[in-house]
């Protein structure tokens, strides 16, 4: 698709989009920077306070401590999911009826509400009437994630591994599908071990996929909000508070415009700097 | 080097076959002898690949054995067959030099890093690729990266046969031809058998030095070029090789004299006795009808030049026959007569050469 | 070791069910079931709490506005973003790629982020607590989505196609609706399969643009956690109910799931 006709028009294409996005995106963002530079005491009056919201919210204990809960957050699911999702795609079944099963199996957690996603793992996992609860207590584990912060946090990461690893699952799956029988006989002829065939023909010819795997992952997990939230509200205490979590609790709930804004927009920029940082990563990775 | 024999092989890719289309590879026996370079030459889907992969022991057939050098591998896996198969479509392991590609089959088998080098060079030599050694094998061009494959074939120094699968469909026009020669060249050097697979009669009949035509899993003649042409047992092989093919149309046989609508066909090559209930036709190339002043009447439909030659569509009835005329001859206007060479004139009953 | 490979894909699956089991367990037994003892079925199965569901109007109403919201978001996802990819994949027009880039990027955006401005912009404009409220909201997150999916598909159209049927004397819009989308009919189905799922299962932006009108089902199931009945078979009859649509879409797009992924922006 390298020939492309020049045609000024086509921006009546595209018009309906840029109209509805630009309305969702920018004129919010517009009153985001707006608030994040004023301050008001109510009654609609603002008065400027340049930077302050800013320097209020990078110096803040409290947001590092979230950022850095996002990150290990972040971290672990995506040490834990990304190889987990590539182990069942490589054993899943390539043909038959199955193959069917297997894939709307599978992708049924990706479709249910996140909050019945948390509140799912809330009555499953509730060390009293829970049958996870009651499995883990039973096996002689003191565990009540409404308690304790590391139950919390156990519980959390296993709801998201539960909830998301499909994605990883299915891309990698179809980025398997697409490798053409030829290499899989080469490699018999030459005479390559099993890992040899993953770490030669599959892992490189799964790239391209992986990639978006893992950066959509990243994002979904360093936004998520409602699951956690539903689960355990962000405690015990702020234990499990992420970084969303706590926004909504600085502008929803104490309608703290200015530090709100301020911690929006810082928010928003740490992803979109990661996001580059990790796509630049492997972009670079597939040039070599 | 082998020989490899084929044995009352049979394959269906079904379960349970029930009619005769059910199998792929109708009952065969065929011989390859050590150090041959074979064309296997037919259309798509007449059950070439499905040879070649029951051969390199990708494929286990549903019956029948097969033979190298008298030893029967038919359970035995591909890597320990030493056979090496090149595709369609290159296949090199992206991410490795081409160094490595090619020492990617020894290193497998353990041989040790002093030994490969020497075997790696000479290989990579051989087939002029010694200056991307240390290049990445995604970054070479489609032809480059068949070489890999042939290459990864060739390092192996007790490979008993080398399995071609239509290699050349990927590569550029202009570079077909040198790969050709180059595979030739190969053959005459180091003398391995080379089963070479094809829809393509140009590149069968230069490759090969014996060419085996399949048609609907039946193989249908083996021999050489020249026999090919000259003497095509089947019409199809009539039919398939040659441009434009045989001449095939409908005769009776009158005591031992063929008649085409009427019109005695003389022949060199009678047919032994009456068939019987069979479809008999008469064969014979463009290269073999001419112009007379009597024997089978036509009219002339049209004429296209070839450069060296003409080729004229004629009518008779229903049928249609071409002919092969010199360049520049001159053509009857719209009706005539034409004959067939007797000594290039064959009888068939249900397809199968008589005689 | 061959035979075992099935095992890995099985034990995952297993362990996929088991919350659902679960919810489904809770769903059919009483509150005093539920509070008293722990059991793995029910012992007095009951079907009170869907009863309760399917006759209360605050409780199927949420269903009935998740629904609509959803579907009216992917139609007009789905419908503006095709004009779009289309241009997008055919033309070179001034800034497109910086345009496509920029999209993109909203789908990166934090909901959190927008929570608030939201709810003072659908305000201003007295959309407050409309379906088409979170219909709009979501198509921040949808429409460039969508249009990446149909970009995908479309440039493995090839353009003799269009210049074909242009020779042929179609205009543009006979051909873009009669030959065009029948060609990139799997790209229609897995962009509006994405964004039906990514709006259903949406809760923050949902919940933040509504209050009684069009209030989902996730915001009545998260009011009836925090009241003091801890009516948890009532709540695990609502999130049972919520997994029906998603299983149905999922069974119809199953052929195409794998493919969806595969033919298009991979």
């Amino acid at each position: 698709m390298t020939n492309k006709k020049a045609y000024p028009k086509a921006w009546l294409f595209v018009l309906p989009v840029v109209a509805l996005v630009a309305f969702n995106a920018l004129i919010p963002l517009m009153t985001v920077v707006n608030y994040s530079v004023q301050e008001t005491f109510g009654n609609n009056v603002f008065f400027w306070e340049g930077v302050k919201w800013f320097e209020q919210v990078l110096n803040s204990e409290r947001f590092h401590a979230s950022l850095l809960r996002q990150l290990t957050f972040t971290g672990i699911i995506l040490s834990i999911e990304v190889p987990l999702g590539i182990a069942i795609a490589l054993t899943m079944p390539t043909r038959g009826i199955w193959v069917s099963v297997c894939l709307v199996l599978m992708a049924l957690p990706l479709l249910i509400p996140w909050n019945v996603v948390g509140a799912m793992w809330n009555i499953f996992a509730l060390p009293e009437i829970g049958l996870l609860g009651q499995i883990i207590n039973g096996m002689g584990f003191d565990y009540n994630f409404t308690q304790q912060p590391l139950s919390a946090w156990f519980t959390t990461i296993l709801m998201d591994v539960w909830h998301w690893t499909s994605l990883v699952v299915l891309l990698a799956y179809a980025g398997l599908q697409s490798i053409p029988d030829a290499y899989y006989q080469a490699a018999k002829i030459d005479g390559a071990s099993g890992w040899a065939v993953f770490r030669y023909i599959q892992l490189p010819k799964m790239k391209r996929v992986l990639t978006i795997a893992i950066l959509l992952r990243f994002m979904d997990s360093f936004m998520i909000y409602t699951e956690p939230f539903v689960l355990t509200g962000g405690g015990p205490g702020n234990t499990t508070t992420f970084l969303s979590i706590d926004l909504v609790k600085i502008a929803l709930g104490q309608f703290d415009l200015g530090p709100a804004a301020a911690m929006s927009l810082v928010y928003f920029l740490i992803v979109l700097l990661l996001c580059w940082v990790f796509y630049t990563l492997m972009m670079r990775t597939e040039e070599q | 080097m082998a020989r490899i024999s084929l044995q009352d092989l049979r394959h269906s890719y079904l379960d349970v076959p029930r009619t005769e289309d059910d199998w792929a590879l109708k009952r065969m026996n065929v011989e390859w002898s050590d150090g041959g370079a074979y064309a296997l030459l037919g259309p798509s889907g007449c059950g070439k690949t499905t040879l070649l992969s029951i051969i390199s022991g990708l494929l286990m057939p549903t019956e029948g054995r097969v033979l190298f050098d008298g030893g029967d591998v038919t359970d035995i896996p591909p890597d320990q067959r030493n056979i090496a198969q090149v595709f369609q479509f290159p296949v090199v392991y992206d991410t490795m030099t081409v160094y490595d590609n090619l020492a990617f089959p020894l290193r497998n088998r353990g041989t040790a890093e002093v030994e490969l080098d020497g075997k790696v060079r000479e290989i990579a030599a051989i087939l002029d690729l010694e200056d991307t050694l240390k290049k990445r094998a995604s970054g070479l061009t489609a032809d480059g990266k068949q070489k890999i494959s042939l290459g990864r074939g060739l390092v192996r120094s007790d490979v008993n046969a080398i399995l071609f699968d239509e290699p050349l469909t990927v590569i550029d026009p202009h570079l077909k031809w040198i790969l050709r020669s180059k595979l030739k060249e190969l053959h005459q050097r180091i003398g391995t058998t080379m089963i070479y697979v094809t829809h393509d009669q140009t590149e069968a009949l230069t490759f090969a030095d014996q060419v085996v035509v399949m048609h609907e899993g039946t193989v249908v003649q083996i021999g050489t070029p020249v026999d090919l042409f000259e003497r095509p047992k089947h019409t199809f092989v009539g039919h398939f090789i040659g441009s434009p093919g045989m001449n095939v149309l409908p005769c009776t046989l009158e005591g031992a004299t063929p008649y085409f609508d009427g019109v005695p066909v003389p022949t060199e090559h009678p047919a032994p006795g009456n068939g019987g209930t069979e479809r008999l036709e008469i064969g014979v190339r463009p290269e073999f009808v001419s112009f007379a002043e009597d024997g089978i009447p036509v009219e002339i439909v049209r004429f296209s030049d070839a450069g060296r030659y003409q080729i004229v569509e004629l009518r008779h009835g229903e049928h249609l026959i071409k002919l092969l005329a010199p360049e520049g001859a001159a053509l009857p206007s719209e009706t005539a007569h034409v004959r067939f060479d007797p000594a290039h004139t064959r009888i068939y009953a249900d397809g199968w050469m008589m005689g | 070791m061959r035979k075992v490979v099935w095992l890995a894909p099985t034990l995952y699956i297993l362990f996929l069910m088991l919350p659902i089991y679960w919810l489904l367990n809770m769903s059919f037994k009483t509150t005093n079931e539920i509070l008293g003892a722990f059991t793995l079925w029910p012992q007095e199965f009951t079907l009170d709490n869907y009863v309760k569901i399917f006759t209360d109007p605050t409780w199927y109403n949420g269903y009935f506005n998740s629904l609509t919201y959803v579907l009216i978001n992917t139609s007009i996802s789905v419908s503006v973003a095709l004009p779009a990819a289309y241009a997008f994949s055919r033309y070179r027009f001034l800034g497109d790629k910086h345009l496509f880039f920029w999209l993109l990027t909203n789908r990166m955006a934090p909901p959190a982020v927008f929570a608030l401005p939201f709810f003072q912009l659908y305000s201003a404009v007295n959309l407050f607590d409309t379906h088409i409220a979170v219909a709009l909201a979501h198509c921040l997150f949808n429409i460039p989505l969508a249009v990446w999916i149909l970009e995908g598909f479309m440039s493995g159209v090839p353009k003799e196609l269009d210049e074909t049927a242009y020779v042929d004397g179609y205009s543009f819009w006979r051909f873009f609706l009669r030959i065009f989308l029948p060609t990139i009919a799997a790209g229609v189905g897995v962009a509006a399969f994405f964004c039906f799922m990514f709006s259903w299962v949406e809760l923050l932006l949902a919940k933040t643009l509504t209050s009684v009108a069009a209030k989902p089902i996730a915001a009545t199931m998260t009011r009836t956690a925090s009241t003091a009945g801890y009516e948890l078979g009532l709540l695990a009859a609502a999130g049972s109910l919520t997994i029906v649509p998603g299983a149905f879409v999922i069974y119809f797009v199953r052929n195409y799931i794998a493919k969806g992924f595969a033919l298009g922006r991979v």
